[in-house]
């Protein structure tokens, strides 16, 4: 079901000293080239132990570990881990060095030459959005959305075919952690870096994760499938409780409304006449009509607004949420209950495309 | 007393005038003696902390013998060590001078390096290990460096110490700018002009080396005094 695995652990198991229950219990986990990999639990799953095997800041008491179709624990660690992005939640920048001197870290430990770091560093700022005046700052003086940004700037320096980020947006406030999220999605449907993501919030796993690895206990693997099988289907006893409440909803924030088919809805252009207006309104059973004028929809009126003058001459009251194709039926639901006409209008870039009512999201639900 | 201060002014410009050489001489004298003791404090501190902090059991025992050195009298090191090195050269004198130095420097510097090796934050070490660096170069390039500010605090400290401590050895012989307070004390007449030379110079040199480290350690840390 995957392309060719680019991470892949086979039995490993972890055991710390001192301790009576292995942290990671013979886990076999394979993650394909260019997929974004969540694994996500509750505390001591062992997710974190898992990732930090995968480049060895932890090693595993046994098991084999495949990074790129190399042994990993047949390599120097630090070899090793020269060839993949590291991104951890405290960030963790070098204070001593300017921001761009972070970036910089590994292809100087790498031994480029000056004018490619240098360039390098200023593709980085281009593809994180960061800015050029940062680079002679030090980490202290940046804000902690700022500093994660250059984290994962850093992390990304090499070009390495593979990412590890152990919880990154954990420290930063929500409003600053969903355009980071975000931003990896897009920086991983541009990049197609192989990333596993660890977290402890099964909505961000659901959300990022191409697949989600969702860990008991002891590192068991209880479900590793996409995100919307795993809340259509959930394996086991733990993963439906660990989903917690309000799956539908989960999955409605999963799927676009694109993959709905839209109804036209009661519209009549501006052109039509109040008889028009009025038949449409009959055929839907409505008491409200849509008006659409060269393709984009200006709002809406009652019937008893109709009093003989030309459509084109009333005041239509606005919808007040749009939607986009690219929208989630979670979103789609919202507008939909928030509006008065109990439905959602989708456009793109202004241009009408149609209606969703509850009927159709429902519909696509429970299918 | 009072056929005493008619006969000797409290401070005697001619005698600074007629004798600037040899203050200079013992200036420099002080200066080496003080650069010499932390060189090699320093470079020792440097070695024992290092060690202290890869293996946390050895510090016990090196704080221990430090701070043991640390409390024995000045005048006791140079006994101890005189009948083994000799106070007959200079090169000897020199030699039990530093011995008793550099034993004072040794606490204040290993606390320092240690403390400020182990204020280095956990995730900064473990960024540096997931980007790729060996442990030398965690300890070189991240630990160190960022050790600094704690270190050079350390080695202010040590210099106004050792500065003070110089003047003891004049009692070898030595001694820098303590030449002049011990030999004003010598005199058959006390001679205040001397020692009053020795002490504030002796203090103005404390005083402008702990100024020069406190703006040597700025620049060579301005990370450290930014942001937050």
């Amino acid at each position: 079901m995957s392309p060719q695995p680019m991470i892949s652990l086979e039995g490993v198991t972890k055991m710390f000293p001192g301790s009576q229950r292995p942290a990671v219990d013979h886990l076999d986990l394979e993650v394909g080239e260019g997929e974004l990999v969540t694994l996500v639990g509750p505390s001591g799953c062992g997710k974190t132990t898992t990732l930090k095997m995968i480049n060895r800041i932890i090693e595993p008491t046994s098991g084999r570990i495949l990074v790129n179709g190399q042994d990993a624990l047949s390599v120097d660690a630090h070899e090793l881990r020269r060839g993949i992005g590291y991104v951890i939640q405290q960030v963790g920048l070098f204070p001593h060095r300017t921001i761009a001197e972070n970036i910089a870290t590994v292809p100087v430990l790498l031994e480029w030459d000056k004018g490619r770091i240098r360039s390098r560093v200023t593709e980085l700022v281009e593809i994180m959005s960061l800015e050029e005046s940062m680079l002679d700052r030090y980490p202290s003086e940046l804000s902690g959305g700022q500093q994660q940004r250059v984290g994962v700037a850093r992390a990304l320096a090499a070009d390495p075919p593979i990412m590890l980020m152990d919880e990154p947006f954990g420290a930063v406030d929500p409003i600053v952690r969903s355009r980071l999220q975000e931003e990896l999605l897009d920086l991983h449907r541009r990049l197609r870096k192989t990333i596993v993501f660890v977290t402890h919030d099964i909505d961000e796993a659901l959300y990022l994760g191409t697949r989600v690895a969702i860990l008991n206990m002891g590192g068991i693997l209880e479900q590793y499938d996409t995100p919307a099988a795993v809340l259509s289907e959930p394996a086991s006893e733990f993963v439906t409780s660990f989903l917690g409440g309000e799956r539908g909803l989960k999955r409605l924030a999963l799927l676009p409304v694109s993959e709905v088919e839209l109804s036209r809805g009661p519209v009549v252009d501006v052109g039509a006449t109040p008889e028009e207006a009025r038949e449409v309104m009959r055929r839907h059973g409505v008491d409200w009509v849509g008006l659409v004028q060269d393709g984009h929809i200006t709002g809406w009126v009652w019937q008893s607004e109709l009093d003989g003058r030309p459509l084109a001459e009333l005041e239509p009251k606005e919808f007040l949420v749009s939607l986009t194709p690219d929208s989630s039926l979670r979103e789609a639901l919202d507008a939909v209950v928030t509006n008065r006409a109990r439905v959602g209008v989708i456009a793109d870039q202004g241009r009408y495309l149609g209606m969703i009512d509850l009927e159709a999201i429902a519909a696509r639900i429970t299918e | 007393m009072n056929s005493l201060a008619q006969q000797t002014p409290l401070f005697n410009w001619s005698w600074v005038f007629r004798n600037l050489d040899l203050i200079w001489d013992r200036t420099l004298e002080h200066l080496t003696l003080t650069g010499v003791a932390l060189a090699v404090g320093l470079a020792i501190s440097i070695a024992l902390s290092v060690l202290a902090f890869a293996r946390p059991r050895t510090y016990e025992p090196i704080a221990s013998v430090s701070g043991i050195l640390y409390t024995i009298p000045s005048l006791a090191v140079f006994a101890l060590v005189a009948p083994f090195v000799g106070i007959g050269t200079f090169a000897e004198k020199f030699v039990t001078a530093e011995v008793a130095l550099v034993s004072y420097t040794l606490l204040i510097l290993v606390r320092n390096i240690v403390t400020g090796l182990r204020g280095v934050p956990a995730e900064t070490k473990e960024a540096a290990v997931g980007m790729g660096y060996t442990p030398g170069q965690v300890l070189r390039l991240i630990e160190l460096p960022l050790a600094l500010p704690v270190v050079v605090a350390g080695i202010r400290i040590a210099t106004v110490t050792v500065v003070g401590l110089v003047t003891v050895t004049s009692l070898l012989g030595l001694g820098g700018l303590g030449f002049f307070i011990l030999n004003g004390l010598r005199k058959s007449i006390i001679f205040p002009t001397e020692i009053i030379v020795g002490v504030t110079l002796s203090v103005a040199l404390a005083a402008l080396l702990d100024v020069g480290l406190l703006w040597l350690g700025r620049r060579l840390a301005p990370w450290a005094r930014v942001g937050t």
